[in-house]
């Protein structure tokens, strides 16, 4: 995984967005629950998490378009709530596009100019200028006469990328900006977004229920669940360090045994090592990533388990192993496979960086 | 499975489907076709002179005008009601919606007799108001009015029946990007809602007015027939008919039967060239 790195600067830049014990239900379903958190100037932040937990609904409040039942929203120190939509000047760019699908390409980027009130609308010349200076950014010079119906699906998230930017919003809010696309063209835009925004230099939050997006693009993820923020940190923290078992799991692949914590020792079955710190006492959960493991011979130390299938995939080899009564799918690359790996083949397996969660909390 | 992959254009009918088909046209032309035939043959069967005396008849004009008018205040109404009522449920969550979609599906399944006999139950010399309004000196049964109440009832669904599955279809979101990009309510509805309806809401109208200028049984009842005064077309139809004026009758008939073949025509075309912005669930 590729991960951000941390941009240092951000620290020291002010907060822009701060978001206060928001809370909101539509009918009896709570659809989010006492949520705060803050994003700095020109922050990338994403907004992670499975359906339902609330991440769409947040990025609703932040645009105007939905009314928490409580809570703050403030923008550069402004009452964010107080301001009906069209008056917060932020861009949002649906997870459907929601081009204007009657209007051409240009039509569609020039549309927030044109709807501004007379003393603050650009003249016609000035607005063809901008236009044509935005779909050279999303690079779609020569498609400004073309209807939505008559584009690719990554055609279409540029010009409503296009569109929102046109306003010079103050924050860009992304609902699902890749949800859309095939897996190639998400790659490439990915990129090419987050150029874009460090060019735009604007606050962005988007929303994703891909953690692979969100931590490869963010300079910080929070991970909803069930309409409450879990967790808040940079991608290499959150990765390192989930909060929970759930955050855990959702992160990325992973391998769960019982285990015990007592006198500052960890015990998996017969595998013993120092307990991690911060460890809870007692009866508990551990937990791997299947490519953070390292393999011994049957008489080293770690996890007995046994080899029942090994695939090859390119340099990197795919080792289905039973430990303890369980089947577990390991991944080993280039020189970590152990020799003469094949089924049947008894080894110890050592999981690098375990994780240890207290077993009473649910998945 | 053969049948399954086997390309559509290669199907054939088999013998018993073709006879249904040809049974079928053949009810069509006997139930349909003739009747229009009847009423131009029977309308021109005295001539063409006697047929344009008939329809230049003082009567027949006061009819056609009334028609007119009651079509012209009935449609743009609806059309307004529709637009507003297909707004709100497709683009709001509230209680109380699917009681407002049957609500506004109550017309199509009621008598029209029904429509027309409410409003004089309510506004009739023994209705609920009656003798408020006779004390206001207020005519509403056996005018102008309750001709129009009468055909705006009948007539309310066919608007907002066309436009709702078209909306809810389309969801809110450009009416929200619209707000996010600093539009208005006012418009947004213009610029970005409208422009997305258009063709369902002149199919709408369409079939609005083709119900609103032949209808016969709600207006019926509240009208009186004071002929001149009260009669709509399909009304003087049935007074020449009663009159023995079967050359009149079918005069006017005639008329109302090109209304209902223009009607054809541009609801065709805008099938046609417009379906993808139809309701898809329509066609019927």
């Amino acid at each position: 995984m590729n991960f951000q790195p941390t941009v240092d600067t951000n620290a020291k830049s002010p907060l822009s967005l701060e978001i206060s014990g928001i809370s909101k239900s539509f009918g009896r379903f709570p659809a989010l629950n006492n949520v705060s958190l803050q994003a700095r100037d020109k922050e990338f932040l994403a907004l992670l998490g499975p359906s339902g937990s609330g991440k769409t609904t947040l990025l609703r409040v932040l645009a105007g378009l939905e009314r928490p039942d409580a809570g703050e929203v403030r923008f550069a120190g402004e009452d964010f709530l107080a301001l009906p939509v069209r008056r917060r000047r932020v861009g949002m760019v649906f997870q459907h596009y929601a081009l204007f699908r009657h209007m051409t390409v240009a039509q569609n980027v020039a549309f927030g100019l044109k709807v501004r009130p007379r003393s603050e609308r650009p003249s016609k010349s000035e607005i063809d200028d901008r236009v044509a200076d935005l779909l050279s950014l999303v690079q779609l010079e020569d498609l400004g006469k073309r209807f939505p119906a008559q584009l690719s699906g990554g055609q279409r998230q540029r010009v409503a990328l296009a569109r929102a930017l046109a306003i010079e919003p103050r924050m860009l809010l992304l609902d699902e900006p890749f949800g859309a696309l095939d897996a190639q063209v998400r790659r490439d835009l990915r990129r090419w977004l987050r150029d874009l925004h460090d060019r735009a230099g604007v606050t962005t939050v988007f929303v994703t229920h891909d953690q692979e997006e969100a931590l490869d693009l963010a300079d910080r993820v929070a991970i909803l669940k069930g309409g409450e923020l879990k967790q808040l940190g940079a991608p290499n923290e959150v990765y390192e360090n989930p909060a929970d078992p759930f955050i855990y799991d959702f992160l990325g692949a992973a391998c769960r045994l019982p285990g015990v914590v007592a006198g500052g020792r960890l015990t998996v079955a017969d595998w013993e090592i120092k307990a991690p710190k911060d460890s809870p006492q007692g009866p508990v959960e551990v937990y791997f990533r299947p490519d953070e493991v390292s393999f011994a011979p049957a008489d080293g130390s770690g996890l007995a388990g046994e080899v029942k299938a090994v695939a090859a995939r390119g340099p990197d080899v795919r080792i289905e192993c039973l430990i303890e009564g369980r089947l577990f799918e390991l991944e080993a690359n280039g020189p970590t496979v152990p020799a003469g790996v094949a089924p049947g083949l008894a080894l110890r397996i050592k999981p690098l960086r375990p994780k240890v969660y207290a077993s009473s909390q649910p998945i | 499975m053969t049948v399954a992959a086997r390309p559509l254009s290669s199907v054939r009918l088999p013998g018993l489907a073709f006879l249904l088909v040809v049974a079928s046209a053949a009810v069509m032309a006997v139930l349909v076709l003739m009747p229009l035939f009847v009423v131009f043959h029977d309308a021109f069967s005295k001539g063409l002179g006697k047929y344009i005396a008939s329809i230049r008849e003082p009567d027949a004009l006061a009819a056609m005008r009334l028609t007119l008018l009651v079509a012209g205040i009935a449609v743009p109404l609806n059309a307004l009601f529709g637009i507003s009522a297909a707004w709100c449920i497709a683009k709001f969550e509230f209680r109380g919606k699917s009681a407002l979609l049957t609500l506004i599906d109550l017309p199509f399944s009621m008598s029209p007799v029904v429509s027309g006999l409410v409003w004089v139950l309510l506004f009739g010399a023994q209705g609920w108001f009656g003798t408020w309004l006779i004390d206001h000196d207020v005519k509403i049964i056996f005018s102008t009015t309750g001709l129009v109440l009468a055909t705006i009832l009948v007539t309310f669904p066919f608007v907002a029946r066309e436009l709702i599955p078209l909306m809810q279809d389309q969801g809110a979101d450009e009416e929200s990007a619209a707000l996010t990009l600093g539009a208005g309510g006012l418009t947004t509805f213009w610029k970005i809602t409208l422009p997305n309806i258009r063709w369902a809401l002149l199919y709408g109208v369409l079939l609005c007015n083709a119900r609103a200028m032949g209808e016969f049984g709600a207006v019926s009842v509240v009208s009186g027939h004071i002929r001149g005064l009260t009669t709509t077309l399909p009304l003087h139809v049935e007074v020449l008919y009663n009159d023995y004026d079967f050359v009149g009758a079918f005069a006017a008939a005639s008329l109302l039967a090109s209304l209902g073949l223009v009607t054809l025509v541009l609801k065709t075309a805008l099938e046609w060239r417009h379906a993808g912005e139809l309701s898809a669930n329509r066609r019927h």
